[in-house]
C-alpha cells in the first residue's frame, strides 16, 4: 500500500532506527522463559553474533534468571528452545549466528515440568 | 456605537468566527492549505459544518478568567492549610507523579497538534473551534503544572517532568502515542485526539484520575477537574461533530474515517492500560475497578455511541472485543512491570496489602487468584526473605506502542502474545494484533520509533549502566525510585502523622 505522505518522496527518506549497523557490531537478541511471567517480558540484550550458544547458557540465564525458585531444577537436557519460531537443538560451541539468531531474534525455551510459583505460570 | 451593543447572539457569533473568513485572491487555496488534501478525504462544502457550541472569543476569555479565579483561590487555600496532609495515604501521591510525568505533557501536545489543526483545516468554523480547544489544552497543562506544583515542595519524582517525558522508557508510551498523532495529517489527528481520545476515551481518563483524587483527599487536584469539565464537554461536541461532519461529506472519507478510528481506539486503549493500573493498584482508596470503570464508559456509554453512528456505515473499533478481554488483566500485567522494573521508575511500587487482594479477587473472580495473586505472594516471600524481585534485563518492547511486550495471548493468560511483521529486511515486534496492524498499514512511520531499549543499547542515553541511564533521565537514585516502603517520601510522610499523633495527645 502506497504510503499517505505529504511528501511525495516520502517512503525513500525514512531512516530505519534500528538497522543493525547502529548497535556497534551487536545484533539485538530477545530471550522469553517461557510459563515464568514474573519476568513480565522476553528480554532484550545486545549481543556480538559470534557469542557462542554456551554463553548465554552458563552466563546470560543464570545471571537474569537465577532469581527464580524453577530455576535451580531445571533440566537442561529436556529444555525445548526455538529461534523465531523454529526449533533448535543448541551447541554450546556454536555461535548464536550459527543457531539461526539473527538481528531481532526472538528466543524462546520451555522447560518441561516447571510451571511456575505453584504452578500459576509465574 | 449604539448599533454594536444591539447585535443579536446569533449574529455576533456569525460574525466573530464564520464572518472572520475570506476569499483569497493572489494565492489559491491549496497554497494556503497545503495540508488538506493528502489525507485523501474529501470535502465539498465546509458551510454545511454545524458548529456545536456557539462560543465567541470574548465570551471565552470571560468564562476562562472566571473559573481560573476560582481555582487559584482553592490552590492557595490548600498551600496554605498544607494540604497534602489531608491526602489518604502517601502512596497516593505516586498517582499524581504518573499524572504529571505522563499525562500534563499531553495536554501541552494537544495544544500544539489543536494550532496545527486550526491553521490548516480550510473551513473556518472547525478552525475557530479546533483553535480555542488549542487554546483550552495550553491552560490546562498550565493549571496542572500550578496545581500539582505544590506537591512537588514535599514529594520526589516530580522535578523534571518535561524532561522526564521525553526520556524516560515508560513515559515514550504517551509520548509517542500523541507524536504520532501531531505528525499525522490535519483530519487524522483530528479524529485521533478529538473523536476517539477526546470522545470515546476520555472519561476513562479523567473520571479514574479526577474521582481518585476526589476519594483520596488530593482537593486541588479535583478543583482543577472541575475547572477543566467546561472544556471538556465542548471538546467532546467538536469531536463528535468531526466524525459526523466527514462521514455526511462524502461516502469515500468511511473506509479511511474507518481505519483511523481502528487505530486510534487500539493506541489510545494501551495508553489507558496506565491508569488501569493506577486505579487497581496506586490510589489507596479505590473508586472502582479498572473492569467495571471499562464495562461503564466503553462498553456501555462506546456501545450506544457506535449504534448512532452505524447509520453512517462505522463499525466498532475493531479488536474492540479483545481490549474487553483485556480488561480483566491490564493492570495486573502492568504493575508487575512496574513492581520488578522499580528500580528504573519515577515513582514507587508496592505489593498489594492482604485487604487489597482480596479486593482485586473479588473485583476480578475470574483472574486475580488464578493468575495474578501467586506472583504477589511468591514476591512477598521473596521479599520476607531479603531477595526482593527485580528484574535486571531490560524489557522487549513494543514497536507500535513502545510498552514491554507484557501482555499475553487473548484467551490464554499463561502466554505472552508474540506478533511480527517483516519490512526491508527487518523483523519488528508487537504485543499484539491491534499494534501490529497499525505498524502494517504504516511501516515506514513505525520504523523509525524510538524505542528506549534499543535507544539504550545503540549508546545514547547516557551510557551502558542502568545507573547512567537512569542519571541521563535526572532521576535522583534512591530518592525517585524504588521501593515506597524505605523512600523518603514514607519517612517523612510517617514523620508528619507521628507529629500530628502527638498534637492530638
Ligand atoms: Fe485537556
Ligand atoms: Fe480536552
Ligand atoms: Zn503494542
Amino acid at each position: 500500500m502506497a504510503v499517505v505522505a505529504l511528501e511525495k518522496d516520502y517512503a525513500d527518506k525514512v531512516e530505519i532506527r534500528d538497522r543493525v549497523e547502529n548497535f556497534h557490531g551487536n545484533i539485538v537478541v530477545y530471550l522469553h522463559w517461557e510459563e515464568h511471567l514474573s519476568f513480565c517480558s522476553a528480554v532484550a540484550f545486545p549481543f556480538p553474533p559470534s557469542m557462542p550458544f554456551g554463553a548465554l547458557l552458563a552466563e546470560i540465564l543464570p545471571t537474569y534468571y537465577g532469581a527464580h525458585p524453577d530455576f535451580a531444577a531445571i533440566d537442561w537436557a529436556a529444555v525445548r528452545w526455538t529461534v523465531d519460531g523454529n526449533d533448535v537443538t543448541p551447541d554450546p560451541e556454536k555461535s548464536l549466528a550459527d543457531h539461526g539468531v539473527g538481528h531481532k531474534s526472538l528466543i524462546r525455551f520451555w522447560t518441561p515440568g516447571l510451571h511456575g510459583y505453584r504452578g500459576s505460570f509465574s | 456605537m449604539n448599533a454594536v451593543a444591539k447585535l443579536g447572539l446569533k449574529q455576533r457569533y456569525s460574525l466573530l468566527t464564520r464572518g472572520l473568513d475570506w476569499e483569497p485572491s493572489y494565492q489559491s487555496k491549496s497554497a494556503i492549505y497545503p495540508y488538506a488534501e493528502f489525507e485523501g478525504i474529501k470535502i465539498h462544502d465546509w458551510s454545511k459544518w454545524e458548529d456545536p457550541f456557539r462560543l465567541t472569543m470574548d465570551a471565552y476569555w470571560k468564562f476562562q478568567a472566571e473559573k481560573e479565579r476560582k481555582l487559584y483561590a482553592v490552590l492557595d487555600s490548600f498551600a496554605q492549610n498544607n494540604g497534602q496532609m489531608g491526602l489518604t495515604d502517601a502512596r497516593y501521591v505516586n498517582a499524581v507523579k504518573l499524572f504529571l510525568t505522563g499525562v500534563s505533557p499531553l495536554e501541552y501536545q494537544a495544544h500544539r497538534g489543536f494550532a496545527h489543526v486550526g491553521r490548516h483545516i480550510p473551513g473556518v468554523g472547525p478552525r475557530v473551534a479546533a483553535q480555542m480547544q488549542s487554546l483550552d489544552e495550553l491552560r490546562h497543562v498550565q493549571t496542572q503544572i500550578h496545581t500539582l506544583s505544590h506537591y512537588n515542595k514535599f514529594f520526589d519524582g516530580l522535578h523534571e517532568f518535561p524532561h522526564m517525558h521525553d526520556r524516560v522508557w515508560y513515559l515514550s508510551v504517551p509520548k509517542s502515542f500523541f507524536d504520532d498523532a501531531r505528525t499525522a495529517g490535519p483530519f487524522e489527528y483530528f479524529i485521533a485526539i478529538g473523536f476517539a481520545f477526546e470522545y470515546v476515551l476520555t472519561n476513562l481518563l479523567f473520571v479514574p484520575f479526577m474521582s481518585g483524587a476526589a476519594y483520596n483527599g488530593d482537593l486541588a487536584t479535583v478543583t482543577f477537574g472541575f475547572s477543566a469539565q467546561s472544556d471538556e464537554s465542548r471538546h467532546m461536541t467538536l469531536g463528535i461533530e468531526v466524525i459526523k461532519f466527514l462521514l455526511e461529506q462524502d461516502p469515500d472519507n468511511l473506509p479511511i474515517v474507518q481505519k483511523w478510528v481502528d487505530k486510534w481506539f487500539w493506541r489510545g486503549h494501551r495508553v489507558l492500560g496506565l491508569v488501569a493500573m493506577m486505579m487497581d493498584y496506586m490510589l489507596p482508596k479505590k473508586i472502582m475497578s479498572w473492569r467495571e470503570a471499562w464495562e461503564i464508559y466503553f462498553t456501555e456509554a462506546g456501545g450506544s455511541l457506535f449504534q448512532d453512528l452505524s447509520r453512517y456505515g462505522l463499525r466498532v473499533p475493531k479488536y474492540a472485543d479483545v481490549a474487553t478481554a483485556e480488561a480483566d488483566h491490564i493492570s495486573h500485567q502492568n504493575w508487575a512491570v512496574f513492581y520488578q522494573y522499580t528500580h528504573a521508575a519515577g515513582f514507587h511500587t508496592w505489593l498489594p496489602s492482604a485487604e487489597e487482594m482480596d479486593w482485586l479477587s473479588e473485583k476480578y473472580p475470574t483472574t486475580f487468584d488464578k493468575y495474578y495473586r501467586p506472583r504477589f505472594e511468591m514476591w512477598g516471600e521473596m521479599a520476607k526473605e531479603g531477595k526482593r524481585f527485580y528484574n535486571n534485563a531490560l524489557p522487549q518492547l513494543c514497536t507500535t506502542c513502545q510498552i514491554p511486550m507484557a501482555y499475553t495471548e487473548p484467551g490464554d493468560p499463561t502466554t505472552i502474545s508474540f506478533r511480527h511483521s517483516h519490512y526491508k529486511g527487518d523483523t519488528y515486534h508487537f504485543c499484539s494484533d491491534g499494534c501490529k496492524d497499525i505498524f502494517d498499514n504504516e511501516p515506514e512511520k513505525y520504523s523509525q520509533s524510538w524505542l528506549p531499549v534499543h535507544q539504550i543499547f545503540q549508546g545514547n542515553c547516557g551510557g551502558a549502566s542502568v545507573e547512567e541511564v537512569l542519571k541521563w533521565y535526572r532521576l535522583n537514585l534512591g530518592a525517585d525510585n524504588l521501593d515506597q516502603a524505605g523512600s523518603p517520601d514514607q519517612a517523612q510522610w510517617d514523620a508528619w502523622m507521628e507529629a500530628r499523633r502527638r498534637v492530638a495527645g
